[in-house]
């Protein structure tokens, strides 16, 4: 597994501008799902929620390392790889809410973000649905000859369905560029990895394929970042798929209707205090000597203005005007009925 | 001009397109190699290789699935799925994905993309080989689904499928795989999606069908005529648009109509033909529309025959419209 913790972490050579945005990315996903979580209990957000408070390295780890070129396909709960592309606060708060200044002009809602200028194909959130979708990039990616990776990024529940299982072997069968990435956060829902899964290790099931994996400390960024790196040369230099698998923790439940009571307080509380991803990395900068207290503080506080001012806009956007609903289901107006 | 049968106008079809434009590849279960169950792909690979004519394995959500990544990235990917029967295995991936994929990004995406399958009965295929599920497609917003019956228009609804920019499911009946053969011309002509066939023009009952059961409607229309009764034929030939214009100008016209189709009755597109015609016509109907479908069975082995609609069983539905 790679890890910092032994001391090895060639990403600590990045520059310090990076090595703050990445941390200031993580701040702002976690500030921002608070901020969501609020505005919901508040009857501003509808339906579904998904928050991925204590997952932030991931999303800001992998995306660090992705050329601007690649593909981003993902599960439902997108919102933390929205904000890591660097989309605009206020326009993701937006489609929270439903608004026609939202990403997708309201339409998707939480777990279908996607935008085009970024190579975000979006979140999907039928559990497994989305890689065959990912496969099929890295084959236009093939035939067109332009060395972008498709990264499928998916949950442990995700490897028991069946188009995984074909995506995997489609992938690795023909070669393509495809960085499968599983978060594995322990927890399908409510179940359990144990209990959902034959194979306890996620990357274990890579080896079916003969796709080469690796498993990485998901709590910690410049890990995933590392690893990342490594499997995107590896699809990049035309050897095929590579597997990812990110060990990682949710913080907060499944959904916002999630009594949790399959897990116990007493591991929530431990994952909070020993393996914050923000904290650990905010630690893990001082004692190198790349930042001073200040400067994270710095950060802090203009985030908290970022999701002050994306919560305003949000809430002030005008609501989708009724007349557009049946727009862009066809590319022109078709009567059918 | 040659004459072809419908399986031999659809390979040339092929052929054309991925020859006009090279984003147009071919993937699906047996397709190179072997040329397609059916050979509706035959002599492709050897003229377009293995980048543009892809054999997969027997992986229907990821043949469709990778057919979306393509298409959204540029391509325009033509999915076989060997029988239609094997569309539900993928029917996540043409449903959850290729059809709202438009919708789901505000117009920033798109799926311009052809799923091609063998569909119907008449083979004694048995349950898992003949069915007609063209309606699970038809209440899929986002999908475009056409139904063809003749090798011409094979060809020409093909090329309208592959340039759509949006997704397209294209039936074809096997049964008339190579029932029939037809001059089909060799140039480049397109017959756009959503306009019907008149078929046989006509002026006491319109009688509309599609697809497999073609024959017969067209069988039923000779035998009207014998009797001196004049019918008019609308063959849809796609499902989604349909072509309301036609069939509310024909039915307009003769105030009496039969709908005919191999799928089963419940929920099918004949109802919902039925309903608009019901809606926009009431008061110039002399008499209510009356439908020959399949049956609401699974598909039956043994009674093959019995399950599509015969000559009889639509002329007795004509009578029952003409007597009322």
């Amino acid at each position: 597994m790679t890890s910092t913790v032994d001391g090895r972490s060639p990403g600590l050579a990045l520059p310090k501008s990076e090595l703050l945005e990445m941390y200031r990315r993580m701040v702002l996903i976690r500030r921002f799902e608070e901020a969501a979580a609020e505005q919901y209990a508040l009857g501003k957000i509808a339906g579904f929620l998904h928050l991925y408070i204590g997952e932030e390295a991931v999303a800001v780890g992998a995306i660090h390392a992705m050329d601007e070129r690649d593909h981003l396909v993902t599960h439902y709960r997108d919102h933390g790889y929205a904000l890591a592309l660097g989309l605009d606060p206020g326009r993701c708060m937006a489609e929270l809410f439903g608004k026609s200044t939202g990403l997708v002009g309201g339409r998707g809602g939480s777990m279908h973000f996607a935008d085009a200028s970024k190579n975000f194909w979006g979140g999907y959130a039928i559990v497994s649905g989305h890689l065959p979708i990912a496969v099929g990039l890295g084959l236009a990616s093939q035939y067109l000859d332009e060395r972008r990776v498709a990264v499928a990024i998916f949950g442990d529940g995700a490897t028991n369905a069946g188009p995984f299982h074909e995506s995997m072997n489609l992938a690795a069968l023909w070669k393509l560029p495809v960085l499968f990435l599983c978060e594995n956060n322990l927890y399908g829902m409510g179940t359990a990895v144990e209990h959902a899964s034959a194979v306890r290790e996620m990357a274990r099931k890579a080896c079916a394929y003969d796709i080469p994996a690796e498993r990485v400390d998901g709590q910690d960024v410049l890990a995933v970042y590392e690893a990342t790196r490594a499997a995107l040369e590896h699809c990049r230099s035309g050897k095929g798929p590579f597997f990812l698998e990110a060990l990682t923790y949710r913080f907060r439940g499944h959904s916002m209707a999630d009594p949790e009571m399959y897990r116990s307080k007493e591991e929530i509380e431990e994952y909070r205090r020993q393996r914050d991803p923000i904290v650990l990395f905010r630690n893990r900068l001082t004692q190198e000597g790349k930042a001073e207290a200040a400067e994270f503080d710095e950060i802090d506080r203009e985030i908290d203005e970022v999701v002050a001012a994306a919560v305003r806009f949000a809430d002030e956007s005008p609501d989708p005007d009724p007349e557009t609903v049946t727009d862009y289901v066809y590319a022109e107006p078709v009567r059918v009925s | 001009m040659a004459t072809l049968t419908m399986v031999q106008a659809i390979a040339r079809t092929l052929a054309e397109e991925m020859s006009r434009d090279e984003r147009v590849v071919v993937l699906g279960e047996d397709v190179g190699k072997r040329g397609g169950v059916f050979l509706a792909t035959e002599g492709l690979l050897e003229r377009f290789g293995p980048d543009r004519v892809i054999d997969t394995p027997l992986s229907e959500a990821a043949i469709i699935g990778a057919a979306v990544g393509m298409a959204a990235h540029g391509l325009r990917p033509v999915a076989e799925i060997q029988f239609a029967d094997y569309i539900f295995p993928g029917f996540d991936q043409l449903a959850t994905q290729a059809a709202k994929l438009r919708y789901r990004s505000g117009g920033q995406f798109t799926a311009p993309m052809v799923v091609r399958m063998p569909s119907g009965g008449g083979v004694r295929g048995g349950h898992h080989h003949s069915q007609s599920p063209e309606a699970h497609f038809a209440h899929t917003a986002g999908l475009k689904v056409v139904v063809v019956s003749t090798p011409y228009d094979a060809k020409g609804l093909l090329k309208a499928a592959i340039r759509d920019d949006d997704p397209v499911v294209f039936l074809e009946p096997k049964r008339l795989y190579r029932a029939t053969r037809e001059e089909v011309p060799d140039d480049d002509y397109v017959v756009p999606i959503g306009k019907a066939a008149v078929r046989r023009e006509g002026t006491d009952l319109t009688i509309i069908g599609y697809g497999t059961s073609m024959p017969e409607v067209l069988k039923a229309g000779d035998e009207l005529a014998k009797a001196g009764i004049s019918a008019e034929i609308l063959d849809l030939r796609s499902l989604v648009p349909w072509d309301i214009e036609a069939v509310m100008r024909s039915v307009a016209k003769t105030g009496r109509v039969v709908l005919v189709a191999d799928a089963p009755r419940l929920s099918g597109v004949l109802g919902e033909i039925a309903a608009t015609i019901a809606e926009e016509l009431f008061d110039q109907m002399l008499a209510p529309p009356v439908r020959v479908a399949g049956f609401d069975t699974p598909y039956p082995y043994a009674q093959d025959k019995l399950y599509l609609p015969t000559v009889t069983r639509i002329l007795n539905a004509a009578k029952q419209v003409l007597e009322y």
